[in-house]
């Protein structure tokens, strides 16, 4: 269990290196199998049956739907082997270990379920790319699951379906996102959206 | 209870239905009529709760109370008239070529979903079920936000996106904190799920977790309402959609966000014993108010103008929950509704406006009463209902605002009065050169058909708050005042 959580922990923090969007998606896929095994060990040791439910939802949805939906869209948009500029790698790798260390002191149970939340809202802030930030978001809510299943065993299952539903119909929205971005400005880079301003008389 | 569970399936069947009608003129016309059987089941739960009182469904899924009864209706009301503005404005949008009557499809269907996902919000018992919704109100506006497909409406729709599905998964940590908190002292662990749980096991609930998870769901839920500084999609996504997801997203939705923190502030009323929920409410409603205020006088485009000017009056209706006497929560709660109207009212004039002169820049609108004075009139009288001018509705709740401030925080009193005149101003000296004058702009060529029918009615309606409250309201308002404050 411990192994399985620093696990986690650990993907979160690749995933703020990672700088090929390739590898993203890969890492997350990994994150995805380590969260899946943390929900099934945690089901065998407290006997509670909805969370081998959980455990194959996260399988499906987290290991396999989104990656394989990630990887077909970058597939068509042709850019597979495109980087992302990490503004800051040093200073924001420093950011996510003070992030951690201020998990643990808020709370004990929590601390890596939060930790994963919060780099992954990190990941977000520090990359340009479009894909990158549904990553960094599709992490923050897998920090938001491992927090259900360590501290309350799982949310009920009517709440668990639900949310699975939402994530899917975002990775969905995002997907047609990506198209629609790339036509209106040429690149998956969303620093470029910026259109829209205030504008000073 | 047979009306509250129609409430819920009238939208969802149409979800399918509205996205398999092809034909343009067809659909808006079924959309208006599904949206006003709607508001007859809405007024049918009404009646069922006058006589019957808070009602809870057998699996404990589904709760109405006074809060969220009058926001059902509220709900339902401005669905059913905006559907019937949507008619007329999306015809006219098809023969501008601006949309496709394929995207039409989308549209209605995502309609429907969104008054849905809305009325489960109000009507969930379950606080993760409230979560799914909420987002799911989020994912059903995204497609419509960027119906125009635009670049600057992609872009308007993926702030929106990004900023409101990160602010709500904070909210979604915080429920889980509230469901990890109350575990244990519910008999079974499941129920810890349930709002009325929560709520009458609240005073066994550890306040050292329930004040982490209240920050959680503050920002997450405040990203919704607009608070500053988590504001920065709302003018964006309002000013970019068509004009009746505008008035939808602005009169609706955002009310949505503050109806669910709410929630937690009845809970955490019982929990906590500090003034961190009414400071921060305060803080955050205060900042907001006073940024939009000044915030009104820069713009240049019509539609970001009534953005911010919903900025502003969330802001102060925040505030007013966080002053919490019983008093200024009647005045928020009264307040929620009105602003609503008036603000749907605005965006539909405000959508007549766009089509009748092409443009969203205020400087090319000019001599509206001359132009087309039903659509001036429209414009000047919503406007004047907006910025709290008496005799209408939201003058008086600005007022007893006012007054419940006065008795605790004379200092914020007065910064409020000075925001709210900085606002009139904001609003006026862009408006009175909107409407007075020579028209500039010679008409549309295409001759648009104004539908300014749902304006006038909900004008009226103001107005006649304003003069008097029927006493069902009154009942309503005062036991959901006595629940809150």
């Amino acid at each position: 269990m411990a192994i399985l959580s620093a696990l986690i922990l650990f993907t979160s923090f690749l995933l703020l290196y990672q700088k090929r969007i390739t590898n993203l998606i890969i890492t997350f896929a990994w994150q995805g199998v380590f969260l899946a095994l943390v929900t099934l060990v945690e089901a065998i040791t407290t006997q509670h049956n909805e969370l081998y439910v959980s455990a194959g939802l996260t399988l499906i949805l987290k290991v396999l739907f989104i990656p394989w939906l990630m990887r077909i869209l970058i597939n068509k948009l042709a850019i597979q082997n495109e980087t992302d500029t990490v503004s800051y790698p040093f200073v924001s790798l420093l950011g996510g270990i003070v992030l951690v260390l201020f998990c643990y002191y808020l709370s004990n149970i929590l601390a890596v379920a939060m930790g994963v939340m919060l780099l992954g809202m990190l990941l977000m802030i520090t990359r340009r790319k479009a894909v990158s930030h549904v990553v960094g978001f599709m992490a923050m809510e897998n920090g938001i699951f491992f927090a259900a299943v360590v501290a309350t065993h799982g949310m009920p299952m009517i709440v668990e379906f639900g949310v699975a539903f939402d994530v899917l119909v975002a990775a969905i929205i995002f997907g047609l996102f990506f198209f629609d971005i790339r036509d209106s400005i040429d690149s998956l880079d969303v620093d470029r959206l910026n259109r829209l301003r205030e504008d000073i008389e | 209870m047979i009306a509250l569970y129609l409430t819920l399936a009238i939208p969802l069947i149409s979800i399918p239905i509205m996205a398999m009608i092809g034909h343009y003129r067809l659909a808006g016309k079924i959309n208006f009529a599904i949206t006003s059987a709607g508001f007859i089941a809405a007024v049918f739960l009404l009646k069922t709760f006058l006589t019957h009182g808070n009602l809870l469904s057998p699996t404990s899924q589904y709760y109405l109370d006074a809060f969220n009864i009058s926001l059902i209706l509220l709900t339902t009301f401005i669905g059913m008239t905006t559907a019937w503005f949507s008619v007329t404005y999306m015809e006219h949008s098809i023969k501008l070529g601006r949309l496709s009557p394929g995207n039409l499809r989308l549209y209605y269907s995502m309609y429907q979903a969104f008054m849905f996902s809305m009325l489960l919000a109000l009507l969930a018992n379950n606080i993760g079920i409230l979560w799914v919704s909420l987002e799911a109100a989020t994912l059903t506006t995204v497609p419509l936000v960027s119906l125009y497909r635009s670049p600057e409406s992609v872009e308007a729709a993926w702030k929106y996106f990004i900023l409101c599905i990160v602010g709500i998964a904070l909210a979604l940590f915080g429920t889980v904190l509230l469901y990890f908190s109350a575990q244990k002292i519910t008999g079974n662990p499941s129920d810890a799920i349930l709002w009325t749980m929560l709520y009458s096991h609240a005073n066994l609930i550890d306040p050292a977790i329930f004040s982490i998870a209240f920050i959680f769901l503050l920002v997450g839920y405040g990203t919704k309402i607009g608070l500053v500084p988590l504001h920065n999609w709302l003018p964006d996504a309002h000013s970019e959609s068509p004009a009746p997801m505008s008035a939808l997203l602005s009169g609706l939705l955002l009310n949505m966000g503050l109806y669910a923190l709410i929630r937690f502030k009845i809970i955490g009323n019982l929990v906590l014993n500090n003034h961190l929920i009414s400071y921060t409410l305060m803080g955050f409603g205060l900042l907001s108010f006073l940024f939009a205020a000044v915030m009104l006088h820069r713009q240049r485009n019509i539609k970001r103008l009534y953005s911010y000017s919903s900025i502003e009056h969330m802001g102060l209706m925040t505030f007013a929950f966080g002053v919490g006497t019983s008093l200024a929560t009647f005045a928020a709660l009264f307040y929620m509704l009105v602003h609503s109207l008036a603000k749907s009212a605005v965006f539909i004039s405000v959508g007549n406006v766009i089509q009748l002169t092409s443009t969203q820049s205020m400087e090319k609108i000019r001599g509206l009463l001359k132009l087309k004075p039903e659509v001036g009139w429209g414009l000047l009288l919503a406007t004047i209902a907006i910025a709290g001018i008496p005799p209408f509705a939201i003058f008086n709740s600005e007022f007893m605002i006012i007054m419940a401030t006065v008795h605790n925080y004379l200092w914020l009193a007065l910064i409020i009065v000075i925001g709210i005149v900085v606002a009139l101003a904001g609003l006026f000296r862009h408006l009175q050169l909107m409407v007075y004058g020579e028209p500039t702009s010679t008409p549309d060529t295409y001759q648009a058909e104004c539908n300014m029918w749902p304006v006038f009615c909900h004008i009226a309606i103001i107005l006649i708050l304003g003069l008097y409250t029927p006493s069902f309201l009154v009942t309503c308002l005062t036991e959901a005042a006595k629940l809150i404050s």
